[in-house]
């Protein structure tokens, strides 16, 4: 049974003001719907709860406003669906265009940082391991668990501007130690260590895994060296996407799992998948929904937001080349603040590139309506949503292909084909 | 028929209409369209059929931690199911009704039943109360 404390009770019944009544009551019926014992006290929340999907949500958003709530601790925000530095022009209609403006502006009305990405972890907002924290947006939370060792579960609209505003969430899931002990072995050690150092390796993975795994929470076994923060970036957004995925570690890489005993709390795991190389060929089959196409029509990359580093080596991949078709480079407004120091999102745009920041191609209409595109793509997640938001077909392939393909208008692999 | 035994989730309208019995678990975002209560989702059993009005029966939930954003767009834009049925209870999808609730918005009631018992209401008309569900007489 769920206990509020006497504090907590008269922020309930309003004695601090309506807005964080209504925060403080939604925390709880959440959390006696989840048979927490307890609140406890948060150091952070990101909001994925600004995203436009309906006039109701603008709505909720404003009564908290008018409620004269404020969050309590750091609360970054999670894409919107405008891009609102300019960079792409969104084809949202009026009068969704008002409403999806008017959920942003309530957002940093309540104290939010506009950071507008859901790499926050890439734009300055790295809780300390240990620390229990509210998150929402799957790639957020599960980076945040697995990378950062944080504790956060898998929050979703409302309930996380409500843990924000109140600085408490409920006692539950992967905020107690015990639950974050890894119960199933992911080993790949039969991979090729060749394969394990390319980019692709991470979103393959990472989908194969989310498809396996589940909700369950595993440990990477086989890994022979540290495969760079943006490839576990992309395994988690990709295990997320195909998966409920929101924690996983890797043996001699991630912070909870300094070797595999202790991933595993020193205990025998319930489960463990041997991963074969004709596994992981299968799962990068999966990735594409396009069956050999002979055009494609626009590659999206940066889902993720992408870092600064995968940009130079966008940068490095095009060489002042001129595409054929439009290439989608999704980030956040603190990358674009980079970019536009030294002049470098002029350059890449005079190449064909369009910079999407704030937002991205598959939760608000910026491509083209285009029946029987093809989309190429590196993003395993962007390969997951892109059919289903968007309607074009899925070619996947690395960062090189997709720069060859976008410059050529048509599939280039460097190895084999897709 | 007697009430099947269950044990109110979030208090709400009691609700009463046809029984739309879900075989698979869904995913409310992407699943479920907010503007039309139709199900979306085309590898889904009950693709095509409204949500709207009938007394829904869920085996189970997956997917986006955004199905509370759709469950308040149905009850904001009054095509939410007359009353939910769960399997389990899902705080993500139950916190649209409860957000709702915070907004002043009537809510319908939702109950958890287990599964096993679903099958009994194919086709027929259900009354969700806070006694449980009921068969109800077309």
């Amino acid at each position: 049974m769920l206990a509020l404390s006497p504090e907590e009770r008269a922020v309930a019944s309003g004695e601090t003001g309506e807005g964080t009544a209504v925060a403080m009551r939604i925390v709880a019926e959440a959390a006696r719907l989840l048979s927490a014992p307890r609140l406890i006290p948060i150091a952070s929340a990101h909001i994925d709860g600004a995203l436009y999907h309906g006039d109701s949500g603008t709505l909720f958003a404003e009564r908290l406003v008018a409620g004269g709530a404020r969050v309590a601790v750091r609360a970054t925000l999670n894409v919107g669906a405008l891009d609102l530095t300019g960079c792409a022009q969104v084809r949202l209609a009026e009068p969704q265009r008002g409403m999806a403006r008017r959920m942003m502006e309530a957002y940093r009305a309540l104290g939010c940082e506009t950071s507008w990405t859901c790499a926050p972890y890439q734009a300055g907002h790295r809780p300390a391991a240990g620390t229990d924290v509210a998150w929402g947006e799957s790639n957020a939370v599960v980076f945040c668990n697995s990378v950062l060792g944080a504790r956060t579960n898998r929050y979703g609209d409302f309930l996380d501007i409500a843990c924000a505003i109140t600085g408490l969430a409920p006692d539950h899931g992967l905020h107690r130690p015990e639950n974050r002990r890894a119960r199933l072995v992911f080993d790949v050690s039969a991979l090729d260590p060749g394969f394990l150092a390319t980019e692709t390796a991470w979103p393959v993975l990472g989908s194969l895994y989310g498809r396996l795994a589940g909700e369950a929470v595993g440990v990477v076994a086989g890994v022979p060296a540290h495969p760079g923060e943006d490839a576990l970036k992309a395994f988690g957004a990709a295990a997320a996407s195909s998966g409920a995925v929101g924690l996983f570690h890797i043996a001699g890489v991630t912070p909870e799992a300094p070797d595999l005993a202790t991933a595993l709390g020193g205990e025998e795991p319930e489960t463990t998948i041997r991963v074969t190389p004709a596994m992981a060929a299968e799962a990068r089959r999966r990735l594409s929904t396009a069956e050999r196409p002979d055009r494609i029509d626009a590659v999206a990359i940066g889902s993720p937001h992408l870092s600064a580093a995968e940009f130079a080596a966008l940068e490095r991949l095009l060489g002042g080349r001129r595409l054929a078709v439009p290439l989608y480079a999704c980030t956040g407004r603190h990358v674009v603040a980079e970019l536009d120091r030294d002049g470098r999102r002029k350059a890449l745009e005079a190449q064909g590139v369009t910079i999407v920041a704030d937002t991205c191609v598959v939760v608000t209409p910026i491509m083209r309506d285009l029946p029987a595109g093809v989309l190429m793509t590196n993003s395993g997640k962007f390969a997951h949503y892109a059919p289903g938001n968007t309607g074009y077909a899925v070619l996947y392939g690395s960062l090189a292909d997709c720069v060859e393909s976008a410059v050529a208008g048509r599939p280039v692999f460097a190895e084999h084909g897709a | 028929m007697s009430a099947a035994r269950t044990q109110v989730l979030v208090a709400g309208r009691p609700g009463e209409g046809e029984a739309l019995v879900l075989t698979a678990p869904i995913s409310f975002w992407g699943g479920i369209e907010p503007a039309s209560g139709r199900v979306a989702d085309v590898r889904h059993p009950q693709h095509g059929l409204c949500v709207s009005g009938r007394v829904l029966f869920v085996p189970g939930t997956i997917g986006s931690s955004s199905a509370s954003a759709v469950l308040l767009e149905l009850v904001h834009r009054g095509i939410a199911p007359a009353a939910l049925v769960l399997h389990e209870p899902d705080a993500i999808l139950l916190l649209g009704l409860i957000v709702a609730r915070e907004m002043d918005w009537e809510t319908p009631v939702a109950v958890r039943m287990d599964r096993d018992g679903f099958a009994a209401f194919v086709g027929s008309r259900a009354r969700v109360d806070a006694d449980g569900v009921h068969a109800a007489s077309t």
